[in-house]
């Protein structure tokens, strides 16, 4: 009985990537996992120019962007879909955060509202995703509430989540710690600065659909 | 001084979502750690990150998270996965507890399988 239905929801997805004409791929988590520097390298590698800017500050990405007709190519079959980068979703942010950083007081207060801002629109954008990419950082601990309460909540409407364990080339970073925290799910090791196995995650991007 | 209070699911059974949130808030911002029997829904844990980050100004810097749940996420046990769900149905998400925290007292919920620690922000002189 879970099978058949959970057959019948995959197949409703794969009719959703193949008839509607914009599909929505979305990259959620937490702030500085990395969800800019992948959107930038699918499309440096798909389109030949980059979404964003990024930063060793956290909530560099506050506002939603959307890059349209992302078409990615493996083995002969072809993807396209409208790629969604989104604000890193956290449970606090301060202002003086950013003051350690060097910034000025006006600025990191600025920064810090439109970080605020960018939680919430993350939230409400989260109905319109068709598929999700989680990206998180794999030095970090994957036990934090945000990712538990991101995947809950995409478990809870349905959508199909891909788990990127990013900053692999880093010593401190640990895939297994990922995966004993999310088993039911696979989970991608990449580096999207480095652009090490970025191949595997573009065809678990075809799987996912 | 830490103050910890305990709110039983009782006390929020009954209230709807955004009751449940404005309660909770108005404790966290109140500066003590929530004991929560039990869980929020998921959409009612992405709410409260909603609200709170409506709420975030120069004093209130936001929450610490974390929901300690003793059930088992790999079990493959369908009939003990239905009895939870039809359990949760009837009686709301009482399994686990829920640690709710001002950001400006806790610094860090450190959340494991098995155990939990909270670290708290050295106080501001």
């Amino acid at each position: 009985m879970v099978n058949l239905f959970k057959r019948l929801l995959n197949r409703l997805f794969k009719d959703l990537f193949k008839k509607k004409k914009q599909v929505k791929l979305g990259l959620y988590g937490p702030p500085n996992g990395g969800k800019t520097t992948l959107a930038n390298k699918l499309c440096q590698d798909w389109l030949g120019e980059e979404m964003g800017s990024v930063s060793h500050l956290a909530h560099e990405t506050r506002e939603i962007q959307i890059k349209e007709e992302v078409t990615i190519k493996s083995k002969g079959k072809s993807l396209t879909f409208n790629l969604v980068d989104t604000p890193g979703i956290a449970t606090k942010i301060d202002y003086e955060d950013f003051l350690k950083e060097g910034m000025k007081e006006k600025e990191a207060k600025i920064r810090a509202k439109e970080a605020t801002k960018g939680v919430i629109n993350a939230i409400k954008w989260l109905d319109d995703m068709d598929a999700v990419i989680v990206v998180l950082d794999s030095t970090k601990d994957p036990y934090s509430q945000v990712n538990i309460t991101i995947i809950g909540n995409l478990e809870a409407r349905d959508i199909p989540v891909l788990l990127v364990a990013n900053k692999v080339d880093l010593k401190k970073s640990d895939i297994k710690k990922i995966q004993s925290a999310f088993p039911q799910y696979e989970v991608i090791g990449i580096s999207a600065k480095q652009g090490t196995n970025v191949d595997a995650f573009y065809d678990a991007l075809f799987k996912l659909t | 001084m830490l103050k910890l209070q305990f709110v039983p699911y009782n006390e929020i059974q009954d209230l709807n979502s955004a009751k449940r949130i404005t309660k909770l808030l108005k404790i966290v911002k109140d500066e003590k750690i929530i004991l929560l029997e039990g869980r929020l829904k998921s959409s009612e844990e992405t709410e409260l990150i909603s609200r709170t980050m409506q709420e975030i100004s120069n004093k209130f810097k936001g929450i610490e998270l974390s929901v300690i749940n003793p059930e088992n996420k790999d079990s493959s046990d369908i009939v003990h996965k239905i009895k939870t769900a039809f359990l949760n149905m009837i009686l709301g998400n009482r399994q686990g507890f829920t640690i709710i925290g001002p950001a400006s007292i806790v610094k860090e919920i450190k959340q494991d399988p098995n155990k939990i620690e909270l670290l708290t922000q050295e106080a501001k002189r």
